[in-house]
């Protein structure tokens, strides 16, 4: 055993940096054996929300999996984890991205943002946040945070969208209860106030 | 009327955390010592469970336990159609036979896949007029048809009863259910106008957005379920029972629910939520059990198809004389549901039929769950009848708008079969307003209008919905801080109206909004029963019970400020912190002393002693749990008379491109009639998310099965064909009546479904009116449709078929 690693000391520095750690590789690591041959690298350090966190993350896991399940982000939702419904969008270096459809390690060098990092140190909510609680754009609320990263990040390459842009940018995120066009208001007003 | 919150928006106070994904659905909990279930399903669409041979799965490392039907029920299986928890008899392909709880989800997906399952394959249908006709197989191991206390039955027509019907004509088979009033051959003889023909209308899954995933644990003996619904108090009673514990012990989470439309109402169409709660006591971990949208798909629920005959006639003037409706409900191969007497009874409310017979006879196929979705029946039938007032207009020399005038539901009319008087009904106005928010007159020209291969339609539709319950119960709670708590147990499915209705109470105390809290999420915040939050009827039903429960609580304030401070109860007038002599305003009580004066006093204040005799069992639960904490007003509300409303009317402009087949809406408004406006933002947000069901019901959604193997084929958003983003207009234009409804204390009816079966209609309609009048007898109308009526090509599937591409 690498008598530098104790189980101990590991967990204390797993909690220090944030990270949520699975048996699996405690197990490894508190007992100095190397993974499986061919295994990836499943320690990982992604960019969430401006934070560096290391996180345990399976070959095969989805990013909407890390943020759930790992990493406790549980507004990114899965109403269909087959990449329809849109209710995963979180923001890949900006670019809407379908969350669970996204496989983690593919993601560990980019920047990803979940609805969780927009508010304000201050609690301040973004103007995106902001417009759709002035429109009441949601309604069950279940696709609203992937609605909210999609029109945050259509405002970020197209800061002034006409309404036919935004159906545009938004078509990619569906809502049963077809709130639609108050979602589009919301999109509007935030461009108004953004 | 002028009111403080009624007809005001608001912020509802779970929408921050709606937009900053912090409030939690079910499956968004966690709990240490956490356990993961999946499902075994059914891999046939129909069939029976011979042996399950999970030791091998049960010896694999993190592998927790399982359970079965046996372990559900071990008395065997209800004898009835309806969603079991497990079964061992499943008649749907996907429908769950065993749960396994493990580490992770893998790890039981690994053992589920290590279990042998022995299954003996059934014959199984997927059209009801197949199984009608002689020697077509049964749905159900009983039969094809489940009578009402009777049970399990077999319903069949000859095969030439079937061909006949396929063929357009009258069904001439006795209908199980039938209802009649009116001369009907009076009316039929006093005709100028007599349309005749089938139907069908898809029946397609509900979709929620929110899986009905569900987790569970016990402590001390009581069950903390996180689950999913359209009331907490509603379901918290049956979901105990189907649970096995005590109401008293059983504590139902549920902050929020991401979309019900009618298949989260009732604990009977959510079993599964069950499935954790067992699974935790039989290996005491916590469980989660995830759902998939595959797993949502099979029983999440999906509407009744309708396969009809219908005949409607109508005199000179437009009146509608006379109709004759018979349907085959599709029942699918669990539940069933009323769509097809709903939606009699609909058309007879909105037209004001003067003569109506129905008749109706459902069937099982094993294709979904079936049960009420979003104006069942209503939505259907009144996309089927809009194109046929149109034929009826233009036969008979009439403007569309005015023919529908003459026919509209108003003041002191009755419908149905026991001619139930209306509580209010304004729908001449609600057709006026639209047509003139919509410039009906200005537009109306532009029917039929080409342009290249692109031509106009115009359509107007109506909509409708009995909106409202009474009988329900109200608590609410004023603290020594002078907050007031206004215990709500509606769910929270987006209407918001679990707030909405609470604002009646702050109404009934003129308090500041602020200054007042909405209590519910959870059974042990101590709620009232409420009526599930469907059929459109928690506008109506729960400002009652939150109007009542405070009106209560001003009684007890005054007769505590009369006992303390001199004078009789009618000598006292509130402000909304304080209760004062109306003679002199300084002597009073703040809404905070008067409050704990209540404690003091205990008994009837503090709701120790004196409550309302009617009580639900879970109100008087939550009532002994609260007293002493509060001064407390109680309520339980009394029936009230006659048939509360919800009405629509639509009006759609849509350009056909006849080389596609494609239809662009370029506008499109939609007018609520449901009494006083409550909540402007909300209602708007009805009309327009009912809008997009409409467009779905009209041209889009669907429930497509391999007819070989009965696969489904539509588990996903994709192929059932949501509406999305592209498939709605960019803007929806809405308005209402605003006129309020006695029956109301604060003149409201509900309006969620009627607002998707007017769109519907409309959009049927302009489609009818692009194509010169054409009436397709399928719905939705889908592209491949109209450019087959186009190039006069006949349709390949057999007539009014379901469950498959063309339904």
């Amino acid at each position: 055993m690498n008598p530098k690693l104790t189980r101990r000391r590991f967990i204390k520095g797993v909690i220090a940096s944030g990270a949520v750690a699975t048996s699996t590789t405690i197990w490894y690591s508190a007992n100095g054996q190397s993974r499986p041959a061919g295994a990836v690298e499943r320690m990982i350090r992604i960019n969430i929300n401006g934070q560096m966190r290391n996180v345990d993350v399976a070959p095969q896991e989805t990013l909407a999996s890390t943020l759930r399940y790992k990493l406790g982000l549980t507004g990114t939702k899965l109403g269909c984890n087959r990449g329809e419904c849109g209710a995963c969008t979180v923001l890949v270096d900006d670019v809407p991205s379908y969350a669970c459809s996204v496989l983690t390690h593919s993601v560990k060098n980019m920047r990803i943002e979940s609805v969780e990092g927009l508010e304000s140190a201050n609690g301040d909510l973004h103007p995106v946040q902001q417009a759709f609680v002035d429109e009441l754009s949601p309604q069950c609320g279940y696709c609203t945070p992937g609605q909210v990263m999609s029109a945050v990040g259509l405002l970020r390459s197209n800061p002034n969208p006409t309404r036919e842009e935004a159906r545009q940018g938004m078509a990619g995120n569906i809502c049963r209860c077809g709130s639609y066009d108050s979602y589009l208001n919301g999109v509007m007003r935030a461009a108004q106030i953004g | 009327m002028a009111y403080m919150h009624i007809g005001k928006d608001f912020v509802p106070p779970d929408v921050p955390g709606k937009v900053t994904g912090r409030i939690k659905y079910a499956e968004d909990y966690t709990r240490d010592g956490m356990v993961y279930a999946r499902l075994l399903t059914s891999p046939v669409p129909h069939g029976r469970v011979v042996a399950i041979d999970a030791s091998e799965a049960l010896a694999m490392e993190g592998v927790f336990g399982i359970l079965t039907a046996d372990d559900v029920y071990p008395d065997g299986e209800p004898d009835s159609p309806g969603l079991k928890v497990l079964t061992n008899e499943p008649t749907l392909m996907g429908e769950p036979i065993l749960a396994v709880a493990a580490i992770d989800e893998k790890t039981a997906e690994n053992a589920i896949a290590a279990i042998s399952l022995t299954i003996e394959r059934l014959p199984f249908v997927l059209d009801p007029l197949d199984s009608l006709q002689e020697g077509g197989a049964n749905a159900y191991n009983g039969g094809n048809t489940f009578i009402f206390r009777q049970g399990f039955a077999e319903e069949k027509w000859t095969a030439d009863q079937v061909a006949s019907f396929r063929s357009g004509n009258e069904p001439t088979a006795e209908a199980l259910q039938s209802w009649e009033y009116g001369d009907l051959q009076a009316g039929f003889a006093a005709s100028d106008f007599v349309y005749e023909t089938t139907f069908s209308t898809a029946g397609y899954p509900h979709m929620s957005m929110e899986p009905r995933s569900a987790m569970a644990y016990w402590e001390n003996g009581k069950c903390f379920l996180h689950g999913t619904s359209q009331s907490l108090s509603a379901i918290a009673e049956p979901m105990a029972a189907i649970v096995g514990v005590p109401l008293e012990d059983f504590v139902f989470i549920n902050e929020a629910t991401g979309g019900g439309f009618g298949q989260r109402a009732r604990a009977g169409s959510i079993p599964s939520m069950a499935i954790p709660a067992k699974l935790s006591l039989k290996i005491n971990r916590p469980v989660m059990m995830r759902v998939t949208r595959e797993e949502e798909f099979t029983i999440g629920g999906a509407r009744q198809g309708l396969q009809g005959w219908i005949k409607v006639g109508f005199k000179s003037d437009g009146t509608m004389a006379a109709m004759d409706m018979y349907c085959i409900s599709d029942n699918g191969g669990k539940g069933g549901g009323g769509d097809a007497n709903s939606a009699a009874a609909g058309v007879s409310a909105l037209y004001q039929t003067e003569a109506m017979r129905f008749r109706n006879t459902s069937i099982g196929t094993n294709t979904g769950h079936r049960g009420a979705q979003r104006g069942p029946g209503e939505n259907q039938i009144m996309a089927v009848v809009a194109p046929i007032m149109d034929k009826a207009a233009e036969e008979l020399g009439l403007d569309r708008l005015e023919i529908r005038k003459l026919n509209a539901a108003q003041n002191g009319d009755v419908s149905g079969p026991r001619s139930t008087p209306f509580t209010s009904a304004y729908m001449p106005e609600a057709l006026e307003q639209g047509a003139a928010q919509f410039d009906w007159e200005g537009k109306k020209g532009r029917s039929r209008q080409t342009n290249g291969s692109k031509v106009r339609g115009l359509g107007i539709g109506q909509g409708y919905h009995n909106a409202g319950r009474s009988g329900m119960d109200g608590i609410v709670r004023l603290m020594p801080s002078g907050r007031l708590q206004v215990h709500n147990g509606i769910g929270n499915l987006g209407t918001y109206s679990y707030a909405s209705t609470s604002r009646a109470a702050a109404e009934v105390l003129k308090m500041d909004w602020e200054n007042c809290d909405v209590v519910g999420g959870r059974t042990d915040r101590h709620l009232p029963i409420t009526s599930p939050q469907d059929g459109s009827n928690s506008i109506f039903t729960n400002t009652r019970t939150c109007f009542g429960a405070a009106q209560d609580l001003l009684t007890k304030m005054k007769e505590i400020a009369a006992m303390d401070l001199g004078g009789e109860t009618a000598d006292y007038e509130i402000d909304g912190s304080r209760i004062f002599q109306i003679a002199d305003s300084t002597v009073g009580m703040t809404y905070g002393e008067v409050a704990q004066r209540g404690i003091e006093l205990g008994g009837k204040y503090s709701g120790e002693s004196d409550l309302p005799e009617e009580l639900n069992t879970l109100t008087i639960l939550s009532v002994s749990r609260l007293a002493g904490s509060a001064l407390m007003g109680v309520y339980h509300d009394p029936r009230h008379n006659n048939n509360p409303p919800g009405f629509t009317v639509t009006f759609t402009e849509i350009e056909l491109d006849k080389e596609t087949g494609k239809f662009e809406i370029l506008d499109l408004v939609t007018i609520a009639e449901c009494g006083t406006v409550v909540h402007p933002q909300g209602l708007a947000n009805q009309l327009r998310g009912g809008a997009v069901w409409g467009i779905g019901l009209s041209a889009l959604e669907r429930h497509l099965y391999d007819p070989q193997n009965g696969l489904p084929a539509s588990t996903g958003y994709w192929q059932s064909k949501i509406p999305t983003y592209l498939d709605t207009p960019a803007e929806i234009g809405t308005g209402w009546v605003d006129l309020p409804d006695p029956e109301n204390p604060v003149g409201a009816r509900g309006i969620g479904e009627p607002a998707m079966g007017a769109v519907s209609a409309a959009l049927n309609a302009a489609i009818s009116d692009a194509l010169g009048g054409h009436l397709f007898d399928t719905s939705p109308v889908t592209t491949d449709m109209i450019i087959n009526h186009i190039a006069g090509v006949s349709e390949d599937s057999k007539p009014l078929a379901q469950n498959n591409f063309r339904g």
